[in-house]
């Protein structure tokens, strides 16, 4: 295992839910319960990141030093980050190279937002030269649809069913069932979600995940600042991908309008995704087979399906059989989205690589109540946002 | 089309009968870039600046489809009230790229699925105070012997 690793001390959230409050409300409130959980008083921190979103709605913008005010200013370095879906994890991915370089040792990473009703839809203003604005002006192409081409290709390509995407929607919302950060805490049948209106198809409704209000928090230290304080066994970062696709990125990509050529280059040697996780396995020195517990983006309950590939967790075209055998469940080989995943969370994209990455930890640390994989030691997260932003993170313990 | 219908963006379609998607290809590497690309090849191991007009292939393969049930928020403008749903295809050319667009008025779902095969036409997309405003649209290519009721 890599020796460049940093420890997880403590991690905290608010739970997730359609709450109207400011942003920083739950931001301090994550904040500080990952200090409480760690142990370690704010005074002790000298690093401060912020997970950024990039939206109109809000009264100011997220950042860094919102969060540093708002506990109250103590003197300690600040940064932002905006990587779409990825925000949370490079917010992290900052903190931990500055503690790995010796300039801070107690950073605090915070992620939260206050997110708009319905369709996540671009800011306001014409802007002829932003694919984010020409998608919906020139296709009417939601992020259901995006999400709904993915689904659609695995029955084609794969057999997939309507039934197989409900069946990890089911299966999510059983695991989320305890989980008190949770929005959605029910039970939910195969019926229930092919009973559901079709938003894009062949995703309905119950396969789309909601946007939320949330926030998460987690407290990195050096593993020297771990030993001092009595915790040399804590949970480790043990990887951080936040790497960019590699040219010529041939799978359509939210929010693009096409894909670059492969003519002329031939096929990247992994798909964007793929590579995403290929690379924290790599920094980890782990490999798929060492994993014991994912946390992966199911923006919609196909693309669980898709990432458990992309993650090499099966070969290609096997999710499906993996989800059918009950291996994915709690209790199976590879438990995927023990938390309840965004299908109980609803995303709050600033926020959401952050709440991976505490459920891990909690899992890793058997603190899991209710939803525990028993024995896990290694953990990986996965997530792809706009703009060829993605981050995979890798716990050890 | 009425007389004063104008695509909905400048310089990356055709119209008329034979309408094709405007590309643009590096005179360096010959990679070609849909929506056309302007300043530097983005093959980062191509240092070329210049790029040269072309069209793409007219038909390619669906890669995969959906559709929209739901109206699209703005900056989405809907071409109807009440709103119709309108369905949606990625489609693979022959210059090693996938494109997306809407697909041709009056096919949905049930008329795709992967790998058949689609040819593009230029329709409406909504009107505004211009006129009427065009877009490309994926059109499935109907085999012979399928087309009893064309």
């Amino acid at each position: 295992m890599s020796a460049r690793q940093v420890a997880v001390l403590g991690v905290g959230m608010h739970p997730w839910g359609k709450w109207g409050k400011p942003f920083v409300e739950y931001g301090v409130h994550a904040a500080r319960a990952a200090l409480a959980d760690a142990g370690v008083a704010w005074t002790d921190v000298d690093l401060v990141v912020g997970g950024e979103t990039v939206r109109n709605g809000y009264g100011g913008y997220v950042a860094g030093a919102t969060f540093a005010q708002a506990l109250g200013w103590n003197g300690a370095r600040v940064a932002t980050s905006y990587a779409a879906c990825a925000t949370g994890a490079q917010a992290l991915d900052t903190a931990r190279a500055r503690i790995l370089a010796g300039l801070s040792e107690v950073a605090l990473v915070v992620g939260a937002d206050t997110t708009p009703k319905g369709f996540l839809a671009p800011n306001a203003g014409e802007r002829w030269d932003d694919p984010d604005w020409l998608r919906f002006r020139l296709l009417g192409m939601t992020n259901p649809a995006y999400f709904a081409l993915y689904a659609r290709r695995r029955m084609d390509l794969f057999g997939a069913t309507s039934e197989d995407f409900a069946q990890v929607k089911v299966k999510n919302a059983r695991h989320g069932l305890a989980n008190p950060y949770a929005r959605y805490r029910k039970e939910v049948s195969v019926a229930d979600v092919l009973g559901s209106a079709v938003v894009s198809d062949p995703l309905h409704l119950l396969d789309i995940c909601a946007t939320s209000d949330g926030a998460a928090a987690v407290l990195v230290t050096s593993t020297e600042y771990a030993a001092r304080h009595g915790l040399a066994d804590s949970v480790r970062i043990a990887g951080i991908s936040t790497v960019t696709p590699t040219f010529p990125n041939t799978v359509m990509d939210m929010p693009n309008l096409s894909t670059d050529s492969s003519l002329a280059t031939g096929e990247p040697e992994r798909t964007f995704k793929a590579s995403i996780g290929h690379a924290a396995y790599e920094e980890a020195g782990v490999g798929p087979a060492d994993v014991d517990v994912a946390e992966v983006y199911d923006l919609s309950t196909a693309l669980e399906l898709d990432w458990i590939e992309d993650l090499a967790l099966c070969g290609p075209g096997e999710a499906e059989k993996l989800l059918r055998a009950g291996e994915t469940t709690i209790g199976g080989r590879i438990p995927v989205n023990p938390s309840g995943g965004l299908a109980c969370f609803g995303e709050a994209v600033p926020a959401q690589a952050l709440a991976q990455v505490c459920e891990l930890t909690w899992q890793l640390r058997g603190q899991a109540e209710g939803r525990q994989v028993e024995g896990a030691r290694v953990g990986i997260t996965a997530n792809q946002g706009l703009f060829g932003h993605g981050s995979s993170v890798v716990l050890t313990r | 089309m009425t007389t004063t219908a104008t695509p909905a963006i400048d310089g990356w379609f055709t119209t008329g009968p034979e309408p094709a998607l405007l590309g643009s290809r590096c005179t360096a590497c010959t990679t070609v870039y849909f929506p056309p690309a302007a300043g530097f090849c983005r093959n980062p191991a191509c240092a070329g600046e210049q790029f040269e007009r072309v069209e793409l292939s007219r038909r390619g393969t669906v890669w995969s489809y959906t559709d929209a049930q739901y109206q699209p928020p703005a900056p989405y403008v809907p071409a109807t009230d009440p709103y119709v749903p309108f369905a949606l295809a990625a489609v693979e050319l022959p210059e090693g790229l996938t494109v997306l667009g809407q697909v041709a008025e009056g096919y949905g779902v049930a008329d795709l699925r992967v790998g058949a095969e689609v040819e593009l036409v230029v329709e409406t997309l909504c009107a505004d105070e211009t006129g009427e405003r065009t877009i490309w649209r994926w059109k499935p290519v109907v085999e012979m012997g399928e087309e009893a009721d064309q």
